[in-house]
């Protein structure tokens, strides 16, 4: 087990590594082989070339390759100053880098408006999965009869309908027809009552989505899983029928689930963009959208490495998980 | 439908009326239905049999001829967690030491189930749960019917496992099922099938799975345990060579029916069903001459939504025209007693059949 641990946090490692490289190349590299001088993007199009050249001093752009990924790597862990002159700006570490458009260091933005979205990613995920995994079993165990028939059909609405419909539509209801709900993002150290007021129809929209698929992906290993001679085992041996669904046929249902949400968790992390602006929380989401609106380069990229870095922690989660629960794992 | 209880009725002795049967276990006239898309689906149709305490039946048969849905039925594991809406029709009688099961309530069967009659399966490896120990699995197996804490029924995992020679119980406790080889993994299955000293016991294909080295060794230990445990036990195979190790009465299946039973001597040097004779020429045998190959029996199993009228054997029977006015096509043979305690379900004549086994099977054995 704990080789296992050791070889996973190892490849983690590595994995991050990688990213950050990747992720350097796709945002500084490819515009510079397209020949899109990037120092335009900081200065605005209309800039004197003198301005120009000052950006590109300031930034390194006219370094080496290697060394502008250095420059970048380096700044990720020990800070990084950007120099021209006597024009000296500062990023602390962690520096995801300089914003010059909005002349801010990326990470106190991102730091901020993290907790927005983990805190709507983290409510969402526990909703659909009580009510996703609950309508699956369900379903499974009720196959074919109008119940099982009625849950897919709305299973299959909550993955085909978008979330600016649902979003809306939950806002148009809930909040100016009967008045339930205010419906404006209140911060949570202002007042509690205000901040679950301002999550709640987040949380629904999002979590339906995430419901519907996670309860038609629960069904079908449900199915499965019940045929398996393993179950019959259990009947044999005169196991409550409670006791063969909850703790047989779940603990094996629960492998392909946990996989999804470890995905699903560390992908919400970048932002739910369409969530956070049918809604207008101040997360992640809605100001990458800003962000790639404004050619704002630095900012994308820090999201970008934020999001991977998340995918990447979950799925270090999910792997220690998926050993507990399997011990065939714990062999690979 | 008439029919159908006739035939089963005049199978073995009386059924039906007499509501209190001698032997530990009996099945009257016990039907397992499965409704589907394409029609009913009829895996046993009317089988009776009764089983003493000690003894063990052999049930023969090839695949969908009805022997592993007949157990499952015993088990009551038809009715235990069907979902949805199709469900298996059963009906009959099963009694189990003086308890009639299809008619009593579920939860009484469950308890049932792992106390009184249990289970090995085919595939051990897919009868166990991957996830748990094999200890955790035994000791539940031992918890449902025992009020005891986890040391107790541990301690008692462990001397099951050294029971059906497992070296180093007391370590090979605490691994999973796939660390286990196919062998290990079956002996694990019957030390968890015996740990409540069950009465009766389901072997349903028990050697199938496994090295052909390892098969006479779980069907010794099936033989011994049997024995020291004084169970009832039924062996459920399409391997003649399994049954002929161990079984005292045969039952050979065709089409969710039974053919042909008796004591297994009888069954196997006397046979008096076409379908038997067929077996006993597949099977193959080292003291036959090499040279010469084995007799499959022609075509394939009959589709139990549709059997054929009449003998359900007849489209593969070599002898189909031997009764006259075509009686084999026609109408349904029944049981009849052919010798003491040995039945069999034909069309031809006592005598015919004894010349056509004495004079053409025989011979090519």
């Amino acid at each position: 087990m704990l080789a296992y641990l050791i070889r996973r946090l190892f490849a983690a490692a590595v994995m991050l590594v990688v990213i950050i490289l990747v992720v350097f190349c796709i945002f500084f590299l490819v515009p510079k082989w397209a020949g899109v001088d990037i120092a335009l993007n900081f200065v605005g199009k209309q800039a004197d070339p003198a301005a120009v050249e000052g950006v590109r001093q300031k930034l390194g752009l006219g370094d080496p390759v290697f060394v502008q990924a250095w420059e970048f790597f380096k700044g990720i862990f020990a800070g990084r100053t950007y120099a021209a002159g006597g024009d000296v700006t500062h990023c602390a570490a962690p520096c995801f880098g300089y914003s010059f458009k909005t002349e801010q260091s990326v990470w106190p933005v991102l730091t901020e408006r993290f907790p927005v979205t983990l805190a709507l990613a983290l409510g969402a995920a526990v909703l659909w999965l009580i009510f996703g995994v609950a309508a699956g079993v369900l379903s499974a165990l009720k196959r074919g009869t109008l119940w099982d028939r009625g849950a897919m059909v709305v299973a299959l609405a909550g993955v085909s309908l978008p979330i600016y419909f649902t979003g809306l539509l939950s806002l148009a209801i809930f909040s100016y027809g009967l008045g339930w709900i205010d419906g404006e993002f209140v911060p949570l150290e202002e007042s509690f009552s205000g901040w679950l007021g301002g999550m709640i129809l987040p949380w629904i929209t999002l979590a339906f989505l995430y419901a519907a698929m996670y309860a038609r992906i629960t069904r079908a290993t449900m199915l499965e899983i019940l045929g398996e001679d393993y179950i019959r085992t259990a009947r044999a041996k005169g196991l409550k029928e409670q006791v063969v669904i909850s703790k047989h046929a779940m603990r094996s249902t629960l492998t392909p689930l946990l996989t999804m949400l470890g995905m699903d968790l560390g992908a919400l992390m970048g932002g739910a963009i369409l969530t956070e602006t049918t809604f207008s929380l101040p997360g992640l989401g809605q100001k990458v959208l800003d962000a790639i609106q404004n050619h704002d380069l630095p900012f994308i990229l820090g999201v970008v490495l934020i999001t991977s870095l998340a995918v990447l922690i979950a799925n270090l989660v999910v792997d220690v998980l998926y050993a507990v629960i399997d011990p065939r794992v714990r062999l690979a | 439908m008439t029919e159908l209880s006739k035939s089963g009725a005049a199978v073995g002795e009386p059924a039906g009326t007499s509501p209190a049967p001698t032997a530990f276990l009996e099945v009257r006239d016990l039907k397992v239905h499965f409704p589907t898309d394409d029609g009913l689906v009829k895996s046993v149709d009317g089988l009776s049999f009764q089983l003493e305490k000690g003894k063990t039946l052999g049930i023969v048969g090839e695949s969908g001829s009805g022997k592993s849905v007949t157990s499952l039925g015993i088990m009551g594991l038809h009715t235990a967690g069907q979902y949805g809406k199709r469900k298996a029709q059963i009906s009959g009688e099963i009694w189990l030491d003086g308890t009639e099961l299809l008619s009593a309530d579920p939860d009484h069967v469950r308890k049932l189930r792992g106390r009184e009659m249990a289970m090995i399966f085919q595939d051990p490896l897919s009868a166990l749960h991957p996830y748990y120990t094999i200890g955790q699995q035994i000791v539940e197996a031992y918890r449902i019917h025992h009020k005891v804490d986890k040391k107790t029924a541990k301690r008692r995992a462990v001397e099951m496992l050294d029971r059906v020679g497992i070296p180093q119980p007391d370590k090979r406790v605490d691994s999973y099922p796939h660390e286990f080889s196919g062998g290990m993994r079956q002996r694990a299955m019957i030390a968890m099938s015996l740990v409540n000293n069950p009465e009766l016991l389901i072997a349903d294909e028990p050697t199938t799975a496994l090295d052909v080295t390892v098969q006479a060794q779980i069907l010794d230990l099936i033989r011994d345990l049997q024995k020291e445990f004084g169970s009832a036990v039924i062996v459920i195979t399409h391997d003649l060579g399994v049954v002929a190790e161990l079984a005292d009465d045969l039952l050979v299946m065709y089409g969710g029916r039974c053919v042909e039973r008796g004591p297994a001597e009888k069954v196997f040097y006397e046979p008096r069903h076409p379908y038997t004779w067929g077996l006993l020429g597949s099977m193959p045998r080292l003291d036959r001459d090499q040279q010469e190959r084995l007799i499959p029996v022609k075509g394939s199993p009959p589709s139990l939504i549709n059997l054929p009228s009449g003998c359900a054997f007849n489209p593969r029977c070599p002898y189909a025209d031997v009764p006259k006015d075509d009686v084999t096509r026609t109408v349904r043979p029944e049981l009849t007693e052919v010798g003491s305690k040995h039945w069999a379900a034909c069309h031809m004549s006592q005598e015919q059949r004894e010349r056509i086994w004495t004079e053409e099977i025989a011979p090519k054995l």
